[in-house]
């Protein structure tokens, strides 16, 4: 009933094999090898946003059981299901220590179910001392896939029974293809800077990337794309008038900075997009010492924890700017 | 009926002055009836409510229009507790909008009880609309609590067969990445000040009303590129005088005057006593619903234009301290009193240094 134009192309385009998972060379041998000896350990998949995680624990699951067999023998949960400890004393265990019934032609069926743990990160750590001895005790009929974004968050006894592999992001080239590779087949043309802004404003996270290229398609409505049209959608500063902001940090000219910030709030930009494109701008520049760009990054951490606790934008933004300005000239 | 209510563009091709690519790009968007989510974000009298409802408009026909108020109370039932919450909201048979921060720190059962039920109930009377059912029109996400918009984030993948949701907030910070992600963020760019000047002239000239150029730019620059702001000073102006004359005053606010003169006594004198009365105006302007975040600002602001440079330092440095406790802290008045205690002693400290 949904038309085809609202099927988000994040899903549409999601690699279906695990030999098209692109830039992830490693995983995707090991997870080859996995397939053609129908063996492997417990998996853990950890690295940042938007690089094919969770697309290549579905994509071995789909190769490896077919579509039939899918349905009874992967359980997939996320941090939008409920996952307390119940739920792992409970539902985990129940389904990890069913047998596994008859396999299917075609496909290699290993004798053992998957059960995947998306965002795992978010569990809590009881919930996730309940999973260790399941872990063990059931290690001959299921397998863990425990995906997550930092590692650190999971507690050791899992992460040490797990075989890890880190999912690196997504450089611009590969990202380039991949974007070439969804316009050729929506039929849209993309200008020169698309892939460029795509890449810049997505940080190698080729979810956010599509995502980006979708929402300008559907905005715009045209068949050719800029790289203006990416960076509106990404609600992104102008490069330039990041740039003038910080020139006037440079020149001391607090008063006038206030107004340019002042600007920028009012045309909308969020706060913290600009103080992630000032700090980024203030990083790469070539005006200030090392010690000048620590004193600067050091109060836009400040702001930065203080925006996300719910604090005005212009006041935080307003204390970045003056440490800018007296940083810059040497006070 | 007020002038900002009375000009308000109601569909996508009646924007005139401000947003006109904006809501050109919309009318594409939702031109085969369907749409994704939508966020709108700008800072306030930008037009984001102004192109949400014409955007609902353009999708439902001007049966949108046709709003009635309702009160309800939502009995909950979660697990061995009951929970009332109570909320107003105002629908259409295509749409309902709703403030869930009303609901205060019930929010979250707001999202997840009242649109689930919602979305499920609503009956299909939409006949040329087979994609979707309605809309929830929801107005300030940003003041939900993040346990709300971990809610949402499930509710909109849930139901989103059946339901758009239209999100306005100001501050797009506040509101979850995964929330955001969902969306198609759409930016509400404030108006420039020519561009409110020519919305001035405009709504002068339905009016049948000679607006002088000169008492327009006053208004527009007064107004600070804040559409709702520049319409009902000019009202405020036609109430006090006309025939308009070029040099008539624009009349601001009364709590920002307020604001003003409360940065005035502080700088002509730092003491106890002083701090002492301070603290009844601020008392004042709390009473009357001003938000103390919104007091901050203006304050710091005030005394801004009225120190040399090496104090606005001090200024922007404690005020956005300060302000960070406030929006931490449950007790305003403490916070306020404590950054105005704070610039009188670094005032006094820098008059002594610098005049003996």
């Amino acid at each position: 009933m949904a038309s085809s134009s609202s099927v988000p192309w994040v899903e549409k385009y999601r690699p279906r094999k695990i030999g098209d998972v692109s830039h992830q060379e490693e995983v995707v041998r090991t997870l080859q090898k996995a397939l053609e000896t129908a063996n492997m350990p417990h998996m853990l998949f950890y690295g940042p946003p938007g690089t094919g995680k969770t697309t290549c624990a579905l994509a071995i699951c789909r190769q490896l059981y077919g579509p039939d067999l899918f349905k009874s023998r992967v359980l997939e949960l996320n941090a939008s299901d409920e996952r307390g400890i119940s739920v792992v004393r409970n539902k985990i265990k129940g389904f990890a220590s069913t047998a596994v019934g008859q396999a299917v032609p075609g496909y290699p069926c290993p004798p053992y179910k998957i059960l995947i743990l998306d965002e795992a990160d978010s569990m809590t750590t009881d919930a996730q001392s309940a999973l260790r001895r399941t872990m063990e005790t059931h290690s001959k009929v299921t397998r863990f896939f425990i995906l997550c974004n930092y590692v650190s968050r999971i507690i050791e006894p899992i992460a040490s029974r797990c075989a890890k592999f880190r999912f690196k992001p997504l450089g611009s080239e590969v990202m380039s293809d991949r974007l070439k590779h969804i316009a050729e087949r929506e039929g849209l043309t993309l200008g020169e800077g698309v892939y460029d802004a795509a890449a810049k404003h997505s940080g190698g996270d080729m979810r956010k990337a599509i995502t980006l290229l979708q929402s300008s398609a559907r905005l715009f409505g045209a068949k050719e794309l800029t790289g203006e049209d990416i960076i509106a959608v990404a609600g992104a500063i102008a490069e330039d008038d990041v740039a003038e902001l910080l020139d006037l940090c440079g020149k001391n000219a607090f008063d006038r900075a206030i107004g340019k910030l002042d600007v920028m709030l009012r045309d909308g930009f969020p706060g913290l997009q600009i103080l992630t494109q000032f700090a980024d701008a203030v990083t790469n520049s070539e005006n200030c010492s090392d010690g000048v760009k620590a004193r600067i990054c050091l109060a836009a951490a400040e702001a930065d924890k203080a925006l996300i606790d719910g604090s005005d934008d212009s006041l935080q933004l307003g204390a970045v700017v003056s440490v800018a300005c007296l940083a810059m000239s040497g006070k | 009926m007020l002038w900002v209510d009375k000009h308000r563009p109601h569909a996508l091709d009646k924007f005139a002055h401000a947003n006109v690519s904006t809501a050109e790009h919309l009318k594409r968007l939702v031109a085969d009836g369907d749409c994704p989510h939508l966020l709108f974000y700008g800072v306030s009298g930008a037009g984001k409510k102004t192109l949400a409802l014409a955007v609902l408009r353009e999708i439902f026909g001007p049966g949108v229009e046709k709003v009635k108020v309702e009160g309800k109370t939502w009995k909950i039932e979660q697990g061995e507790r009951k929970i009332e919450v109570e909320l107003t909201t105002m629908s259409s048979n295509y749409h309902v909008e709703m403030n869930p921060s009303d609901a205060g720190n019930k929010d979250r059962y707001v999202v997840q009880e009242v649109i689930k039920e919602m979305a499920k109930s609503r009956p299909i009377d939409a006949a040329g609309n087979q994609g979707f059912k309605g809309a929830f029109y929801l107005t300030l996400v940003d003041n939900l609590s993040k346990e709300a918009q971990h809610g949402l984030r499930r509710t909109m993948e849930k139901y989103s067969q059946a339901c758009r949701l239209v999100l306005v907030c100001n501050s797009v910070s506040k509101v979850l990445d995964a929330v955001r992600s969902r969306c198609l963020p759409i930016r509400v760019a404030a108006p420039s000040t020519t561009e409110v000047e020519a919305l001035l002239h405009d709504v002068a000239k339905r009016e049948k009303l000679t607006l002088p150029p000169e008492l327009a730019g006053r208004v527009a620059a007064h107004s600070e590129r804040n559409m709702r702001r520049a319409l009902l000073s000019l009202e405020a102006c036609r109430a006090h005088q006309y025939p308009f004359t070029p040099d008539q005053v624009v009349q601001g606010t009364d709590w920002e005057a307020y604001v003003a003169q409360i940065a005035n006594e502080i700088l002509q004198e730092q003491s106890p006593k002083r701090l002492l009365q301070i603290r009844g105006r601020l008392y004042e302007l709390l009473v009357n619903c001003i938000p103390p975040e919104l007091i901050m600002k203006k304050l710091a602001r005030e005394l801004c234009r009225k120190i040399d440079v090496e104090l606005k330092h001090e200024v922007a440095k404690h005020a956005a301290f300060f302000e960070r406790r406030l929006a931490e802290g449950s007790k305003a008045i403490i916070h306020m009193e404590a950054f105005i205690a704070k610039f009188m002693a670094v005032y006094k400290k820098y008059i002594i240094a610098s005049f003996g």
